[in-house]
């Protein structure tokens, strides 16, 4: 009984400390706070990276550029927000047909100490054939996300472990790797799917 | 199709789970609805589960915690998603349910996660999760684990 109350506090602790630099957070640059025009991703031709996908290829930016792509952050150990971003981007791939063969849709993990090539490849085989899964050592992480503006931390949790804060926004690339928008986690399908149409459009137009 | 009408049976067994319990003020009148959680690949992953906690009684109840076999430690979680489009997840408050008012625990918001996991989540079983509410009541509910890419009760 004893112990229950001190694992409760425990939690309660880590829950408000949570809260506290959320709040501090949410103050300074919160909503109605412009995004700066630099917290935009570059262009895929302006990164640099190297990662190693489910399947053991080594790939980068420039492995992503001449088709039209989708990339999100998450990793393998999130119980509820990445499995749910999997999904729908599962669903939206179904709705697109044949077009999503057309894309790359790229899964970066933000958790690489876990996340090993192994673990990618167990992990997105459950999801649309479509998704790729990329890891790699933390500096390239690093400097990926770097390249995407995504921003990702670890937080301790009570029982030992850690969890991942981290942008689960949906990036999209036309063909020649120039940003034409981003979805925003749980934005409804109707206005996913169309966003997604558009990434492929450009790629039309900028072949023409 | 076996498992739409087990999905479908499960109010009723949540009813009599509910009724059989001891005449606390407020909890007696829970109901637990579409619950659901995705399977696990091995232990080391935390689990979720979701599900609707309507208050059909006449008396606030406050939902303070969660007790499993399945999980050394279940939690009441939140995830958030900020204006910059940062994602994250902490313990939530005791959660107080007005009467005739539900809450819901769903994909990207309110969840049961499931720390430490005694053993696999499997796609077809289920496992019972309990409720815990500030009068000293429980419900117990039976939540079927889906695939791991489900995205709600019904897939
Ligand atoms: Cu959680």
């Amino acid at each position: 009984m004893q112990r229950r109350h001190v694992v409760q506090y425990g939690a309660a602790g880590v829950g408000a400390v949570a809260l506290m630099l959320g709040v501090g957070w949410w103050r300074v640059d919160g909503p109605g706070a412009p995004k700066p025009a630099g917290q935009r991703p570059l262009p895929l031709s302006a990164m640099d990276f190297r990662l190693t996908d489910h399947e053991g290829n080594e790939v980068g930016p420039e492995t992503l550029i001449g088709r039209p792509t989708m990339v999100f952050f998450g990793f393998t150990y999130c119980p509820d927000v990445c499995p749910t971003t999997l999904s729908d981007i599962s669903g939206w791939l179904e709705d697109l047909g044949d077009d999503a063969a057309r894309m790359n849709v790229v899964f970066i993990t933000v958790d690489p100490e876990r996340d090993t090539v192994e673990a990618m490849a167990e992990y997105v085989g459950y999801f649309h054939p479509a998704i790729r899964g990329w890891t790699g050592p933390a500096n390239q992480v690093a400097r990926a996300a770097e390249g995407f503006r995504a921003s990702y931390e670890r937080v301790p949790t009570e029982g030992g472990d850690y969890t991942m804060n981290h942008t689960a926004s949906v990036f999209l690339f036309d063909a020649k790797g120039e940003l034409v928008t981003m979805i925003d986690y749980h934005e409804p399908r109707e206005f996913a799917v169309p966003k997604i149409r558009r990434a492929l459009t450009e790629d039309v137009e900028g072949a023409t | 199709m076996t498992k739409r009408s087990y999905i479908n049976g499960l109010p009723l067994v949540l009813l009599l789970s509910g009724m059989s319990t001891p005449a606390f003020a407020g909890s007696e009148d829970v109901v637990v609805e579409n619950a659901w959680s995705r399977a696990s690949i091995g232990v080391n992953r935390p689990g979720a589960a979701y599900m609707t906690v309507r208050n059909t009684g006449e008396d606030a109840v406050t939902l303070t915690g969660l007790t499993t076999p399945l999980a050394v430690m279940p939690e009441i979680h939140e995830s958030k998603t900020n204006a910059d489009g940062v994602s994250s997840m902490a313990p939530a408050d005791e959660i107080t349910i007005e009467p005739g008012q539900s809450v819901a625990l769903e994909p990207g918001g309110l969840h049961a996660m499931l720390m430490k996991l005694q053993e696999p989540m499997t796609e077809g079983e289920n496992f019972p999760l309990t409720l815990t509410f500030s009068d000293g009541g429980k419900v117990t509910v039976e939540v079927p684990i889906l695939g791991i890419a489900a995205r709600g009760p019904e897939s």
